[in-house]
């Protein structure tokens, strides 16, 4: 099988990085657009992994700020469908535009 | 191959009008970014995102869909010109970074490689001396308790106000 190489990493990222943003700024609902930002997360993992792998293989800082990238990612995911359902319940609708006002 | 699955999974993710479609495309993209990871020999990160992100937020994002959407309906077609002006304005990022990068050329060390091994990542993950990654572990679970917490508030809250 073919070894990738740095540059083939960074193109697949950077694709992936503005799929999210393209998605980020079409989307008008709040899920697709949190499944854009799960995307644009995804990309920088995969470039802390590359440059980890193929710069600076004697030490493991990328493989880390990874994981707490994706820890974090976690927690955010949470929180904001948790924000989305509380929102639906009072609005009946979860699209930006009809969630004008902060105060409900 | 599989850069191919991710990638085309991404973009049927955010342009597909189903949004359970979108959800399962998304599901395929980060299984296909987990193959990448295991590619790259990195097991411990590929095990950790098929865990956390197809098992996890992939499942926590369609069970909101199945809270928040009525079964069948398709997303609003949007406006023309905002769909033109947004995969301009990524397709114009996206060549501006390609073109830095062909342009840069990378010097890597020649250190001794660490493996990335799970002996060596808990030895790395919890070591308190130099280059260890003890206080961020700390105040990583530290931010996960009060998402956790934060999460049950936002829930709980709305309750009261709706009787």
């Amino acid at each position: 099988m073919m070894e990738p190489g740095l540059y083939h990493i960074l193109f697949i990222s950077t694709a992936l990085f503005f799929i999210g943003v393209f998605g980020f700024f079409t989307r008008r609902n709040l899920i697709t657009m949190l499944m854009s930002v799960e995307l644009v997360l995804n990309s920088v993992n995969l470039n802390f992994i590359a440059f980890n792998k193929y710069l600076w293989p004697h030490k493991l800082d990328g493989l880390f700020f990874s994981i707490f990238v994706i820890a974090i990612a976690a927690a955010e995911a949470a929180v904001a469908i948790a924000i989305i359902i509380n929102l639906y319940r009072s609005h009946q609708s979860i699209d930006v535009e009809n969630a004008e006002e902060m105060k409900f | 191959m599989l850069a191919a699955l991710t990638l085309v999974s991404g973009v049927l993710a955010v342009t597909t009008r189903q949004i359970f479609r979108a959800a399962i495309f998304l599901l395929f993209s980060l299984i296909g970014i987990a193959g990448l990871y295991f590619w790259m020999q990195y097991d411990f990160v590929a095990a950790v995102q098929i865990v956390v992100y197809v098992g996890g937020i992939t499942v926590l994002i369609i069970f909101s869909i199945f809270l928040t959407q009525q079964a069948g309906d398709l997303l609003p077609r949007q406006k023309m010109g905002r769909q033109v002006f947004s995969a301009l304005a990524a397709f114009c990022g996206f060549a501006l970074t390609m073109l830095q990068l062909y342009q840069h050329t990378f010097k890597a060390t020649t250190g001794q490689p660490q493996l990335p091994t799970v002996s060596n990542i808990g030895d790395r993950m919890l070591g308190v001396e130099e280059n260890g990654f003890a206080l961020p572990f700390e105040v990583v679970s530290i931010l996960l308790l009060a998402a956790m917490i934060g999460c049950i508030v936002i829930a709980l809250r709305s309750k009261p106000i709706a009787t």
